[in-house]
C-alpha cells in the first residue's frame, strides 16, 4: 500500500467506506446537538443550585459512564423501542422511529457522552467566580441576563471542551449504538461498527486498517482543534 | 432625606444588631476592625444578604422590610457596590465593563464621559482588566458602579488591597467624586486616614453593634471613644479660608467660631477645608502666655476629662462654639491647672501642628 496515494487520493476509500465516515460525522454532530443543551442545563443546576434530590440527579447523570454500554443500549431499546413508553408515544404523535435509524444512533451516542460533557462543563462553571455574578446582580442584571452576559461567556472554554469531547466520544461509541440502532450499512454503521464488520469479514483487514487510520486522523484533528480553541479563548478571556 | 438601616442577624460567631441613621446626600463611613460586621451591613443594603429581621430605607424608598415582607431584589435596588476585590468582568474591555450597569439602568444624571474624566480612566478604555494595576482596577470598578445610576454608592474597603502609593492615587478621586456628584455614599474602612478625608457622618462599629454615630467632628472630639485612645488621636474641624497674609506667610482660617492661623495655603478665600489637630500637639494654659511662638491661643471650655491610665495621660475634651478639640496632657497638668468640666481653658496650637486635609 502506498502511503502517498493513501493520503492524497480521495479514492483510497471505497464508496461504502466513505459512507461510513460521512455517517459517523453526521451521527456525532447530531449527538452533540442533542446532548449539549441538556448537558449544559444539568451542569448549571449541579454547579449552582442547592436542592433535595441533587445527589440523585448527580448519580443519574453519571450512570451511563459506569454502566456497560450494552446495558445502556438495551435500556434505550426498552424506553425508545416501538413498544417502549417513549418510543410508542413518539411514533404515534410525530411518526418518529428511533430504533435502527441514524437518529437512534445519535441518541445512543448522546446518552453515552452525556456524563463526560456534564462533568467538563460543570468544572468550568464551578470555576466562574460567584462574586462576578453578584457584581452583575448589583449592576441590575436579572438571572437570565447574568447567565448570558457573565456565567456562560466565562465558562465558554469548558463548554467548547465538552462539545469536542462529546463529538470525539460519539465518533467511537460502539456498544450502545450496535445494541440500540443495529449495524446497518449506510444507516447506522458508524466507523467503529464498520471496522468491527470488516474484521469479521474474511479479507477485510485492509478496510479495517484504512478506517482505523481515518479514526486516528479524526481524533488528532479533534484534539488539535480543542487545544487551539482553548488557547485562543484564554487570550480573549484574559486568563 | 436620609438613610436608615436597622437589622439583626445571627451569625454563629458574631450576632449583629445594627441601627443607624445618616443624612443624605453625604458620605457615611462605617469604621471598625476587620470582622466587626461592617461588610455585612453593606451586603444587607445591596440585598446580597437577607437578614432575618431587617428594615432598610433610603430617601423614602424601602429596600427591605421584614415586618411587612417587602424585599426588593438586588438587581432592582440600584445600589452601586464597589467590592474590595474590584470584581471587573475579565472577558470585557474596560469600556464594556463601565457600560454594563449603564445599559441596564434607567436614564440618570451620571454620564459616561463625566465619569471617565472624573476618574482619569480615558486611557484605559480599550484595555482588559488583567492588564490593569490595582489602583486602575479600583477606579474602573468605582466608575462602573457610578454609571449604574445608583441611589446610593456603597464602597466596601475599596482601597484595602492597595499599597500606600496606589491608595494615594485614588483618594483624591474619591474626594472629587463626593463633591462633583452629590451622591449618598456608604463607605466601609478600617483606615483612619480615609475616615478623616471622606466622612461627613462617622459610624463606629464594634463587635456587630453601633458604638457611636454622628457628624465626623462630633465623634472624633469625644474622649471616651476608642478613636481617642489611639496614639494619633486628633480633632477634625470644618474650616473656611478667611484671608491670606502672604507677607507673614500665614493663612487665617475660621473653625468652631475661632480664628486659626496656619502656614500659607493656595485655597481661595471662602473655600472650605478640613483641619486635623492632633491631641498630643495641643498645650493647655490657664492664662494667655507672653513671648511665645504659638500663633493660636484658642479659648474654650473643658467639656470632659477622660483618664488614660495606660499612658499615664488624660484626654481633655474642649468645647468651642460648634466644634471640639482634644488635648492629651499629663494628669499632673490637669491637677495643676485645676481643670474640671465647665472650667474655661486656653488651648495653644502651633500653626505647624495643624494638618490641612484637602476637602
Amino acid at each position: 500500500m502506498q502511503w502517498n496515494s493513501l493520503i492524497l487520493s480521495l479514492d483510497f476509500l471505497s464508496p461504502q467506506e466513505w459512507e461510513a465516515v460521512r455517517l459517523t460525522l453526521i451521527v456525532a454532530a447530531r449527538s452533540v446537538a442533542m446532548a449539549l443543551p441538556f448537558a449544559l442545563l444539568c451542569a448549571w443546576v449541579l454547579a449552582r443550585c442547592r436542592f433535595t434530590g441533587r445527589a440523585v440527579l448527580d448519580v443519574l447523570v453519571h450512570l451511563p459512564a459506569v454502566l456497560p454500554p450494552v446495558v445502556v443500549g438495551w435500556l434505550l431499546l426498552l424506553l425508545f423501542g416501538l413498544h417502549g413508553p417513549i418510543g410508542a408515544w413518539l411514533m404515534s404523535w410525530f411518526g418518529i422511529r428511533l430504533v435502527f435509524t441514524s437518529t437512534g444512533a445519535s441518541l445512543a451516542c448522546a446518552v453515552m457522552s452525556f456524563p463526560m460533557m456534564v462533568r467538563t462543563m460543570r468544572l468550568s462553571l464551578d470555576a466562574v467566580d460567584p462574586g462576578l455574578e453578584q457584581a452583575a446582580r448589583t449592576l441590575g442584571a436579572g438571572p437570565i441576563d447574568r447567565l448570558l452576559s457573565v456565567t456562560l461567556p466565562l465558562a465558554i472554554p469548558g463548554i467548547l471542551a465538552a462539545t469536542i469531547a462529546g463529538f470525539a466520544l460519539s465518533l467511537g461509541e460502539f456498544g450502545a449504538v450496535i445494541t440500540f440502532a443495529a449495524n446497518i450499512p449506510g444507516q447506522t454503521q458508524t466507523l467503529p461498527l464498520a471496522i468491527y464488520s470488516a474484521l469479521e469479514t474474511p479479507g477485510g483487514e485492509a478496510t479495517a486498517a484504512r478506517l482505523s487510520l481515518v479514526s486516528v486522523a479524526l481524533a488528532f484533528a479533534g484534539l488539535f482543534a480543542s487545544e487551539f480553541a482553548s488557547r485562543r479563548l484564554r487570550v480573549v478571556l484574559g486568563r | 432625606m436620609s438613610l436608615s438601616i436597622r437589622f439583626r442577624h445571627a451569625f454563629t460567631d458574631l450576632p449583629l444588631d445594627i441601627a443607624l441613621d445618616a443624612p443624605t446626600p453625604g458620605t457615611t463611613v462605617l469604621f471598625g476592625r476587620s470582622g466587626s460586621g461592617k461588610s455585612t451591613i453593606i451586603a444587607a443594603v445591596a440585598g446580597l444578604l437577607r437578614p432575618a429581621d431587617c428594615r432598610i430605607v433610603i430617601d423614602d424608598v424601602t429596600l427591605v422590610d421584614t415586618a411587612t415582607g417587602q424585599f426588593m431584589p438586588p438587581e432592582h435596588r440600584r445600589i452601586g457596590l464597589v467590592f474590595q476585590d474590584s470584581r471587573l468582568f475579565p472577558h470585557m474591555t474596560v469600556a464594556t465593563n463601565l457600560r454594563y450597569g449603564l445599559r441596564r439602568a434607567p436614564n440618570g444624571p451620571i454620564g459616561f464621559d463625566d465619569v471617565v474624566d472624573l476618574l482619569g480612566i480615558a486611557g484605559l478604555l480599550d484595555r482588559r482588566p488583567h492588564s490593569l494595576s490595582g489602583g486602575e482596577k479600583s477606579r474602573v470598578a468605582i466608575g462602573r458602579a457610578l454609571l449604574s445610576q445608583p441611589r446610593l454608592l456603597c464602597m466596601d474597603e475599596p482601597l484595602a488591597s492597595l499599597d500606600a502609593q496606589h491608595k494615594a492615587e485614588i483618594v483624591p478621586y474619591l474626594g472629587r467624586l463626593k463633591h462633583a456628584l452629590q451622591l449618598p455614599i456608604l463607605y466601609v474602612t478600617h483606615a483612619l486616614d480615609e475616615v478623616v478625608r471622606l466622612a461627613d457622618t462617622l459610624v463606629l462599629i464594634r463587635a456587630g453593634r453601633v458604638l457611636a454615630a454622628g457628624p465626623l467632628e462630633a465623634i472624633v472630639a469625644r474622649g471616651d471613644l476608642p478613636l481617642a485612645a489611639r496614639d494619633d488621636a486628633a480633632a477634625v474641624l470644618s474650616a473656611r479660608v478667611v484671608a491670606h497674609e502672604p507677607e507673614r506667610q500665614l493663612t487665617e482660617l475660621r473653625a468652631g467660631g475661632r480664628s486659626l492661623l496656619v502656614p500659607l495655603l493656595d485655597n481661595p478665600p471662602g473655600s472650605a477645608v478640613r483641619v486635623r489637630i492632633p491631641a498630643r500637639e495641643v498645650i493647655l494654659a490657664a492664662a494667655a502666655p507672653q513671648g511665645i511662638s504659638v500663633h493660636n491661643v484658642i479659648a474654650g471650655t473643658v467639656h470632659g476629662i477622660v483618664q488614660d491610665p495606660g499612658r499615664h495621660a488624660a484626654m481633655v475634651e474642649i468645647a468651642l462654639d460648634d466644634a471640639g478639640l482634644l488635648a492629651r496632657v499629663t494628669p499632673d497638668a490637669v491637677t495643676r491647672l485645676g481643670l474640671a468640666a465647665g472650667t474655661p481653658v486656653l488651648a495653644l496650637v502651633k500653626s505647624m501642628a495643624v494638618e490641612i486635609l484637602p476637602d
